[in-house]
């Protein structure tokens, strides 16, 4: 007899309770983004999403997204290989500063860059005489994007290294391996998985930021707005339509973000059974 | 123990990291710190003791608080079902727990605000039946905060309860327990510390949220104002002292609120493994 069965009332009612919560909470603004995005009609929502400054942000956001991916990936490797395979003073204090970002409200983190580059910044007078423009500009939108899913990647790469040990490195180095082909035949098979598992979160934090991204944006319309601040200026101009078809390309990107997440999180149990 | 690590690429995947940190989180929050050190200590007080401000703090801490408890209690009856329970859709339930993660956040406020609207799908309804209005009060914040919070604990709960050994519901159901008191004796503290944290997590998260919070809030000073929205609105002034006056005070409450949760984490491991 299994003693954790609950008898059969219980059970349902508390599935019932979830499957209500999630739709309402969860599905029901969903099924409402994409009904109110076709409101106009096929024609009216394809007008929408093919609107000159909608294609311009959408092409900022991917932008964004690719450079907060791309440097992460390449910090978040290095700072797990770092954290995980030697042992060094301060090492504790170095991944609570790689964890700050997330603590941080995204205004804060975009008030920050702010301070640092804006007029009263110390580095304004530098950066003024080259002709370079952080904030309010396309750079301060990207580095609020890195900043905001700064441990994404290294967070889920940590607990795969730490679990998997230095034993194999260290023979590897043994054998005379060098550096990248310790890293590419050794510990890249390791983390292939939590990697791209990392990648995917980044990406779905990094495409749709938007209190960081607001405060370092000039709002200038088809130059330094994003789809989510596109979005929230069709709103504020009443134009629900335009809003909710924008809106929509976020929604598929994040559906399709959801798939691959557990297609990923499956394959990656799948190879670690095989392992055992 | 101390000894030289036979793994090459300590220098360099240092070198990397601390230079990227730096950039990126270092150098800005220094800018902070430095900014801050400029600021005369009477102004700070005036500035975050305005009545205003107070409110916009007191509207973020207690409705995120209102919004975590929600979703300690919907958390732990999610983990439960998703992790004792089989039935269909169980896949899919858990698949879309992570939509709040994947959605962006301005898409999220946006359809939250039309459905709860005098005139929305589900706001119509609670207006004319109870005449209580979601949007553009109190209520429409907690509701976006609760829709923001809802994997941290799921998330947070599920693998303690997964790992569960059979054996203590065994020993207590031959003692003689019911199925309530297992719950309540044996179960609940064991799940315990992990309903804390991902309480926590959930709370100071609520209390920095922007996006989702900024549409449905209406921003009604002393109503319906939230710190988050205070800042923003200092920075769009370009008043960076009371800015930073601000955020200096949301900073150190996500800090406190951390703090104590990793003391409470501190004291249930000593007390598991014996030493208190």
């Amino acid at each position: 007899m299994d003693i954790r069965k609950d008898k059969g009332v219980l059970k349902w009612v508390l599935i019932v309770i979830c499957f209500v919560f999630l739709s309402v909470f969860l599905l029901l603004p969903l099924v409402y983004i994409i009904a109110t995005a076709f409101r106009a009609g096929i024609q009216g929502y394809i007008k929408a999403v093919t609107d000159e400054y909608a294609l311009k942000a959408t092409w900022l956001t991917i932008r964004a997204t690719l450079w907060a991916v791309g440097i992460n990936t390449f910090f978040g490797i290095s700072a797990a290989w770092c954290l995980t395979k030697f042992a060094f003073k301060g090492k504790k204090l170095l991944s609570t500063f790689i964890d700050l970002p997330v603590t941080v409200s995204p205004i804060i983190a975009g008030l920050i860059y702010v301070l640092t580059f804006g007029r009263q910044g110390p580095l304004y007078g530098f950066l003024d005489s080259h002709g370079i423009q952080i904030i309010f500009a396309v750079p301060g939108i990207v580095l609020a994007t890195i900043f905001v899913t700064f441990p994404f990647i290294s967070r889920e790469l940590i607990p795969v290294l730490t679990a998997q040990g230095t034993d194999e490195e260290e023979a590897a180095a043994l054998m005379g391996a060098r550096t990248f082909t310790i890293f590419r035949k050794v510990t890249f098979p390791h983390i292939k998985w939590a990697l791209l598992y990392g990648i995917v979160l980044c990406t779905a934090r990094a495409m749709g930021e938007f209190g960081a991204v607001s405060v370092l944006s000039g709002h200038l319309r088809g130059k330094t707005n994003t789809l989510p601040l596109y979005i929230e200026l069709l709103y504020q101009g009443y134009d629900f339509t335009g809003a909710f078809a924008a809106s929509s390309i976020l929604v598929i990107m994040a559906v399709i973000i959801l798939i691959l997440r557990l297609v990923i999180e499956q394959k990656g149990k799948k190879e670690i059974d095989i392992n055992r | 123990m101390k000894r030289k690590s036979i793994i090459p690429g300590f220098g360099l995947s240092f070198g990397i990291t601390v230079t990227v940190l730096s950039i990126i989180v270092l150098i800005p929050l220094c800018s902070l710190v430095v900014f801050t050190s400029q600021l005369s200590f009477s102004e700070f007080i005036y500035t975050v003791t305005r009545p205003r401000i107070l409110s916009g703090y007191y509207v973020s801490i207690s409705t995120a608080f209102i919004a975590s408890l929600v979703n300690v209690v919907m958390g732990l009856i999610l983990a439960w079902v998703l992790v004792r329970y089989n039935f269909p859709g169980k896949k899919f339930l858990d698949g879309i727990i992570e939509l709040p993660f994947a959605l962006p956040t301005a898409v999220a406020g946006i359809s939250l605000t039309h459905l709860t609207t005098t005139n929305g799908w589900v706001g119509k309804i609670f207006y004319d039946l109870f005449g209580i209005k979601i949007a553009y009060t109190r209520l429409g914040i907690t509701i976006a905060l609760i829709f923001i919070g809802i994997p941290f604990v799921v998330r947070s709960v599920q693998p303690v309860l997964e790992k569960i050994d059979l054996q203590y519901e065994e020993a207590a159901f031959i003692l003689g327990a019911d199925r309530r008191t297992t719950f309540w004796k044996v179960i609940f503290p064991e799940i315990l510390p992990s309903l804390i944290s991902g309480f926590t997590l959930a709370f100071a998260r609520s209390i920095g949220e922007y996006g989702s919070v900024v549409f449905i809030a209406g921003n009604t000073p002393y109503e319906t104002e939230i710190a988050p929205l205070l800042i923003m609105s200092e920075l769009q002034e370009f008043d960076y002292a009371a800015a930073t006056s601000i955020a200096l005070v949301m900073l150190a409450i996500a800090f406190v609120i951390l703090s104590v949760n990793a003391f409470i984490q501190s004291m249930v491991s000593k007390r598991v493994s014996g030493l208190a």
